[in-house]
């Protein structure tokens, strides 16, 4: 088996498990995580791998639903940010040296201000739960990937066969068509999908601290910070399992964004 | 026909007016994103829900006749213009006067100054410890490629790049303060003394568990990138001539691999305080450290405006601050930059 063979199904099993988890979690319904004191704090065992917690939930369900719901979060604003990343980066590229100084002075605004101070601004003014932390993340995520397709169209812009394309009359619509968006959309979907972790951890943290989603929403920041209480009575495992899960999620997010990259590479694919 | 030889170019400027223009051209650059971020501020303190007359008189506003109320807004200059308001506030910033902070009733530079020297404790000494660490992880790794180490370095690496910063130090917590009983769960100082009163005994033992939290999430990059860098120079053809002359590993390291990675590694290592900020923020957040990144969950919490526009204000300037340092330090080490014009 050579290494483009193992890249793909390690690309696709990593999609399918996200995807499974997902799925799981929009048909799992507010039953499956029913309050009963019957069997409340136990320890991870075959029955409830992930141990429940103080309310006799079962942890994994629990657990599940949040990754669900922070990956439809994590899309929601990894599509938004990556809309503004495309228009920055291509307004810079091509917009002249005005645009281009200003896209980049703008993108070094956004760097400079520490992102979960922002975060937290932003969902401040428009408020708490989901759409502050979606539009708090579209603001401030956009600014690596608006660099990448910048760098990648001015390549592009002066490469030989757009010249002599644009010498050849073609307009300008049809060579962004046929020779800049084919090769500039491989960089921009890897940037996508390595923005995901990202966007994932940072509603988690957001969360934690109390400015994203609400107490009673499924959640993993909500799922550590309640765990913080119950430390002191020793409960690791509603912290351990559910932290253990987002990191495995991030991974997997990383991983499949790398290896559709090295997929896509020619100088890199056929290693 | 004799071409006339070109006199020499006359030696460019001296040493000292090249640095002094290069970091002036860095300060203006430093003033400018500071403007935008103020304006950022002050719109989205526009677009807030929160009515500043509310605020400062809380629910007796609502038994004031509304002549009273249009009689304090005019006071404040509430109806002034977008423009003219942004003006008064940023002369008033200037002058130091950054509000008052509802949550701690103290002028926002205040509460700002006194959270921020705890907060500067943490991070200068997990940045500093992050640094020193992840840069060696880096060089550790590189020198052994391919062996167990490097492969338990890189796995480490890219695992704790991926770990919820809050989640590691939740592990700690579990670890070090329950199970085996070494620390207290939160706060920096005993809570039966104040502030002042704490020794400097205590605030390290307090400090050890967030330190170590941000520290041990901190290396991740660092590490990956000093080896990376170091792979390269490796690989190079005048590292390949230095070993078919005879140099061993720790020769060619100490002669073309060191000065090589440590400039990337300066820039990284600055770059990150942005998102040390952020670290320390859900690690104070954890350990209950009384720093600037709990004061500014607090004032997220509580609607204090006023302390969290401050807070935002001051993180980006401290930020802007440390890229700016880490300019000055490029242009003192890169020989490119120091000699300027006169290799041109």
């Amino acid at each position: 088996m050579n290494r483009r063979q193992k890249t793909l199904i390690y690309a696709s099993f990593s999609a399918f498990l996200l995807i499974a988890v997902m799925a799981a979690g929009s048909f799992l319904t507010e039953e499956a995580t029913r309050v009963d004191f019957a069997r409340k704090n136990l320890l991870p065992s075959l029955g409830h791998i992930y141990g429940t917690d103080w309310f006799g939930r079962d942890m994994f369900i629990r657990t599940v639903k949040g990754l669900s719901l922070s990956i439809v979060i994590g899309a929601l604003s990894t599509i938004g940010s990556g809309l503004i990343a495309l228009m920055m980066g291509t307004a810079a590229a091509i917009g002249g040296r005005r645009v281009d100084a200003c896209v980049n002075w703008l993108i070094d605004v956004v760097m400079g201000v520490p992102m979960l101070i922002f975060l937290i601004l932003v969902s401040f003014i428009v408020g708490k739960g989901p759409q502050g932390i979606i539009v708090g993340m579209i603001l401030t995520h956009w600014t690596y990937l608006a660099r990448v397709v910048r760098a990648e169209v001015l390549q592009l812009k002066s490469s030989q066969y757009v010249i002599a394309a644009r010498s050849m009359g073609k307009s300008n619509a049809y060579i962004a068509l046929r020779h800049i968006l084919p090769h500039a959309y491989p960089q921009f979907l890897v940037g996508l999908i390595l923005m995901f972790p990202h966007t994932i951890l940072h509603e988690a943290s957001l969360t934690f601290l109390g400015f994203g989603l609400s107490p009673h929403q499924p959640g993993i920041g909500v799922i550590l910070s309640e765990s913080l209480n119950y430390l002191s009575a020793g409960q690791w495992w509603t912290a351990l399992m559910p932290g253990l899960s987002l990191l495995v999620i991030v991974r997997l997010f990383d991983l499949l964004g790398d290896s559709i990259q090295s997929l896509y590479n020619p100088y890199k694919s056929h290693e | 026909m004799t071409i006339p030889l070109k006199p020499n170019p006359p030696l460019a400027l001296p040493r000292f007016v090249i640095l002094l223009r290069y970091s002036g051209k860095k300060a203006l650059r430093l003033l400018l994103l500071m403007f935008a971020v103020s304006v950022v501020c002050f719109v989205l303190m526009k677009f807030s829900p929160i009515d500043p007359i509310e605020a400062y008189i809380g629910g007796e506003h609502a038994s004031l006749p509304p002549e009273q109320i249009e009689h304090l807004r005019e006071y404040w200059g509430l109806n002034d213009g977008f423009a003219v308001r942004y003006v008064k506030w940023i002369r008033g910033l200037l002058e130091g006067n950054m509000g008052t902070s509802i949550v701690y009733n103290q002028p926002v530079a205040d509460v700002i100054a006194e959270k921020f020297s705890a907060s500067l404790l943490l991070m200068g000494t997990s940045w500093a410890l992050s640094g020193i660490l992840g840069f060696s992880m880096g060089i550790i790794g590189a020198l052994n490629r391919g062996k167990l180490v490097d492969k338990f370095i890189k796995l480490y690496c890219l695992t704790l790049a991926s770990a919820p910063i809050f989640w590691v130090g939740i592990l700690l917590l579990i670890v070090f303060s329950v199970w085996l009983g070494w620390f207290p769960i939160g706060l920096s100082a005993p809570i039966d003394a104040t502030a002042a009163e704490a020794t400097w005994g205590d605030r390290l033992y307090h400090l050890i568990l967030p330190a170590l939290t941000l520290s041990l999430t901190g290396v991740a990059s660092i590490a990956l990138h000093t080896r990376q860098k170091l792979i390269d120079v490796l690989d190079s053809d005048y590292a390949l001539f230095a070993k078919a002359r005879g140099a061993g590993k720790w020769l060619l390291f100490k002669r073309h691999g060191f000065k090589n990675i440590l400039l990337p590694a300066i820039t990284l290592q600055f770059g990150t305080i942005a998102e040390l900020f952020g670290g320390s923020t859900l690690a104070e957040g954890i350990f209950s450290y009384p720093g600037l990144g709990k004061a500014v969950v607090e004032a997220g919490i509580r609607a204090d405006l006023p302390l969290l526009v401050g807070i935002a204000l001051f993180a980006s300037a401290f930020v802007f601050a440390g890229n700016f340092i880490a300019n000055l330090l490029y242009a003192a080490v890169d020989p490119r930059i120091r000699e300027g014009a006169r290799r041109i």
